[in-house]
């Protein structure tokens, strides 16, 4: 197939950013959309033209590197990770934009690349368990319940990627937010720290520049690792359950 | 049964190595029976006072479950640690990818596991090629990493009755692997990942994210720091500490194609091996039978399925090649193969990955292999689940292994649901890496690695599960345990900024930099890459002959050449620019692939991953020569500037079991 593509370029992170279209050629339907952009790279090399930065690094959908607003939708048309989808979700002759995740709280370094360091410090707030190596007893000592311990799982699937923020109208990261509290706050071992660790993660949150969270389900809609919008229930429920037992 | 063929010819070097002093690890304490030797290693090994710990300075490279394991342990114990990696987050180390799950010698299921019964697969799936006192310790600490993880939160599957559940992997007969869906590595990460961010707050552990080490800093014969990248910004910093761990995984990527991540690389390594430190066994590469086939040129990466679908899946081709452009499930059972069931009926489908590939391969080339033509050729077999969907339904299949499944269907477009999936082999591990001796420290006193960066515990060829297994020993249990024994030793003399060491190593780096901005060529990075790639592919591979390796070290001598003459790179050095990064990786790519044909050629038996035409049974098996080559093969560089790769010195490590008793492997 044959596309048009506008792809945003920013030399660096204070220089100003323009769209720029391309055409590209004989673009196979089996490529996943990241190698339709390594071949357009490799042609733009050949021409002398600087090749498009842009992040990736497992190419399986599971390091949570990539991410790119296709069409005004992150990660593209499907729900899936950037480079999980293929081509054959485009048709011959379509014009695709492509575009950095757009928050406040992930500034772009060049062209498609964020800086999503936000995200590491709400989890350096609180989003652990605090078990220092070689102190943990042994590991059938606490049996977890199934139910609770696939909720857990359910959560604790999230990449990191930010396609939450990207796509919600307050570029909140409440989704992320939310995951990480259920995961950990779903497991035994994760008690004694969950009404302190809910407020500190909430508090970096709003400190990062993250928005509040209106519940318009936009983060849920795109999450690549379907994360369920109820996480931020969740994380709300443990956020008024820290007030009167955090005392 | 190892037998000396006595027509087979002298070693003959072809003048591509020479043969230096033989070298020996000195750490384990093997006057004691090998189940105390941890015991006994931990005990003598100096201890640090807690208040000195924050004196003394730790670098990591490298943040996948060995680094970042190996950066929390260390910063809860109070060291002062600087952790470097390329990605933009800790939590997104290749260690994320990992599906399958990980071993450790709990016995739950009580059918006959312990920590010998583990030591023991370990060291036959490694075709005894690995040393018995490092597998001994890793099968020993296997339990307390299970214990470590679940405190951490790792959500493991469990039973109704809220205890872990197990299942069974290639080439074992018990149930010993923990897992998390097919994302137990992610899962695993994650915890290590949150034990290492814990540490960042509370000022233990400094991060150095978007930074790739290029240089390692060596003063005194001691390694000291590194020279590192700053990829946002281009610029080039030198980092000083009291000793420096390598965590830099493993060097699949030389193939180009392989289910390594696009950031994988050798340069780490690659730059210490320059500076002194031994690099062993870098031919052992593990191709993993079940991988997504090829589909086209501009293919970027392979994508793993996880080895654990063999445990439910059954793999066929058609007993006919005119078949194989049927569709499967109107070929009758009749007209089937199931080919390792037939070959190899006491472990059939799960035979170790070695041979489940090399089967593959061979089946493959006798035209028999199913899928669209690449080139002229099917590369694909079938990895069938209708027998299980039959037998447990399919909401069972779906718990065990509906990501997988769906991950399929996104890549290639159709549901293993209902038609069989297709899979190849495909490069996966390489179990070469820099040689350490118990402790995990190199050859360059103070510089230690871990996890897929050193060669430690696999021998010729990995078993499923293992390395999550591996990686978390050496970054929890081992190096916090091995290297306070030398840090006991320091603070070492300061190292001033401008110590000739110290700007001899910037210069160095910044001159390499200089040079590639420099050529201007018309080939493009990935160009060369990806012919190396073609290269070690054809003559590195799952089948390698002295006819074809030599002339892989040609080919790759003279695509080096023209990689420092003709690559082209382009926008500046000194901001974010990819095609910079790219170029640095591939042009130590270029000599480390050499060094790996060599170590082919030289290695003139079967043995694991590593398959020697010219050494083989009379039915096809793997046949070592352990009168010849029982011993890892430690390579000192000798080289000089860059892309000039020398003569290599081959040091030999005797490799003596005496816990465990020497035979052919057989999964018959």
């Amino acid at each position: 197939m044959n596309l048009t593509l506008n792809i945003w370029r920013q030399d660096g992170p204070n220089a100003q950013g323009r769209m720029v279209t391309y055409q590209l050629a004989d673009v196979s339907e089996h490529m996943s959309f990241l190698e339709m952009l390594d071949v357009l790279n490799e042609q733009l090399v050949e021409k002398g033209e600087e090749p498009i930065a842009f992040d990736s690094d497992c190419r399986e959908g599971i390091c949570g590197m990539c991410g790119l607003m296709i069409n005004g939708k992150a990660h593209g048309p499907e729900v899936t990770t950037t480079c999980q989808l293929h081509m054959r979700s485009f048709h011959d002759g379509d014009t695709i934009t492509v575009e950095p995740w757009r928050a406040t709280a992930f500034p772009v370094l060049r062209d498609l690349v964020v800086d999503r360091s936000a995200f590491d410090r709400i989890i350096q707030s609180g989003g652990f368990i605090s078990v220092n190596t070689g102190a943990a007893p042994e590991a059938h000592s606490v049996p977890v319940p199934k139910p609770k311990a696939d909720r857990a799982f359910e959560s604790a699937k999230c990449i990191g990627c930010g396609a939450c923020v990207a796509a919600c109208p307050n570029a909140s990261a409440m989704l992320f937010m939310g995951a990480k509290v259920t995961h950990l706050g779903e497991l035994p071992q994760g008690q004694p720290e969950r009404w302190a660790r809910v407020v500190k993660m909430v508090s970096q949150h709003d400190h990062e520049g993250f928005g509040g969270c209106t519940n318009t389900g936009a983060c849920a809609d795109v999450c690549p690792k379907e994360i369920p919008l109820d996480v931020i229930n969740q994380l709300n429920k443990d956020l008024r359950g820290s007030m009167s037992k955090r005392a | 049964m190892t037998t000396t063929n006595p027509t087979r010819p002298a070693a003959d070097t072809f003048g591509m190595y020479t043969v230096g002093a033989p070298i020996a690890d000195t750490k384990a304490p093997t006057t004691v029976p090998i189940d105390k030797m941890w015991t006994t290693r931990k005990f003598d090994a100096k201890l640090v006072n807690p208040s000195n710990r924050r004196k003394l300075s730790v670098i990591i490279v490298g943040t996948g479950l060995a680094g970042a394991a190996a950066a929390a342990s260390l910063g809860e114990a109070g060291y002062n640690v600087q952790v470097f990696f390329y990605q933009d987050s800790a939590r997104r180390a290749h260690s994320i990818a990992a599906q399958g799950g990980i071993n450790a010698a709990k016995n739950y299921n009580g059918d006959g596991d312990s920590v010998y019964r583990l030591f023991y697969d370990t060291v036959k799936g490694g075709d005894y090629r690995a040393r018995e006192t490092n597998v001994y310790r890793l099968a020993e600490v296997s339990a307390n990493i299970i214990d470590q993880c679940v405190a951490q939160g790792v959500p493991f599957a469990r039973e109704y009755g809220g205890l872990l559940d197990n299942r069974s992997f290639g080439g074992t007969q018990v149930a010993r692997t923990f897992y998390a869906a097919g994302q137990t590595g992610q899962q695993l990460l994650i915890g290590a990942y949150q034990a290492l961010e814990r540490q960042v707050a509370k000022g233990t552990v400094t991060q150095f994210k978007r930074h790739e080490m290029l240089e390692l800093i060596v003063v005194d014969g001691r390694a000291r720091g590194i020279v590192a990248r700053n990829m946002a910004t281009g610029e080039l910093e030198t980092h000083l500490a009291d000793t420096v761990v390598l965590a830099s995984g493993g060097y699949g990527n030389v193939f180009f194609l392989s289910t390594n991540a696009m950031g994988c690389n050798v340069t780490a390594t690659w730059r210490a091996h320059r500076k002194g430190a031994y690099f062993g066994n870098p031919c052992y590469t593990q191709i993993h039978p079940t991988c997504i086939p090829v589909a086209g040129d501009y293919q970027s990466k392979l994508t793993l399925m996880s080895e654990s679908l063999r445990n439910d899946g059954r793999i066929w081709v058609p007993k006919r090649a005119e078949d194989c452009d049927k569709d499967p499930r109107q070929i009758p059972e009749d007209d089937r193969d199931y080919y390792l069931e037939r070959i190899y009926p006491a472990f059939g489908n799960l035979v170790p990955r070695d041979i489940a590939s090399r089967q593959a391969k061979n089946v493959c080339d006798e035209g028999r292999g199913v899928g669209p033509k690449v080139g002229d050729f099917r590369r694909g077999v079938y990895l069938d689940f209708a027998e299980s969907i039959q037998r447990l339904g399919r909401a069972a299949i779906e718990e065990k292994y509906g990501n997988l499944f769906d991950m399929y269907a996104q890549i290639t477009g159709e549901s293993p649901y209902e038609v069989p999936m297709r899979i190849y082999p495909a490069v996966h591990y390489t179990m070469g890496g820099l040689w350490v001796d118990y402790d995990l420290q190199t050859s360059i006193t103070g510089l230690y690695a871990a996890g897929e960066a050193n060669f430690s515990d696999h021998g010729a060829n990995r078993l499923g599960a293992s390395s999550l297994m591996q990686c978390l020993g050496d970054g929890y249990f081992v190096l916090p345990n091995t290297i306070r024994d030398y840090l006991a030793n320091g603070p070492f003399p300061k190292v001033a900024a401008d110590a000739p060491e110290v700007t001899g190593a910037l210069a160095a780096a910044q001159a390499r930099i200089d040079r590639l901005m420099a050529i201007n060529g018309e080939r493009t990075v990935d160009s060369f890459h990806r012919e190396l790639g073609h290269i070690m592919w054809e003559y590195c591979g799952m089948e390698r002959t002295e006819e074809g390796l030599l002339k892989a070290i040609g080919l790759i001598r003279s695509l080096r050449e023209e990689f420092w003459r003709n690559v082209r790179v382009l926008g500046s050095a000194d901001s974010l620019n990819q095609s910079l990064e790219r170029a640095g990786r591939v042009a130590d790519f270029l000599e480390l692939g050499e060094l790996m044909c060599i170590d082919a050629l030289h290695r003139r038996e079967s043995c694991g991953g590593h398959f020697r035409a010219e050494s083989q049974t009379e039915d096809g098996e793997a046949l070592r020569h352990d009168d010849e080559f029982l011993y890892v093969a430690a390579w000192e560089f000798a080289g000089g500037a860059d892309g000039v790769v020398g003569t290599p010195v081959l040091h030999k490590e005797d490799l003596v079991y005496k816990s465990i008793e020497l035979k052919q492997r057989s999964y018959k």
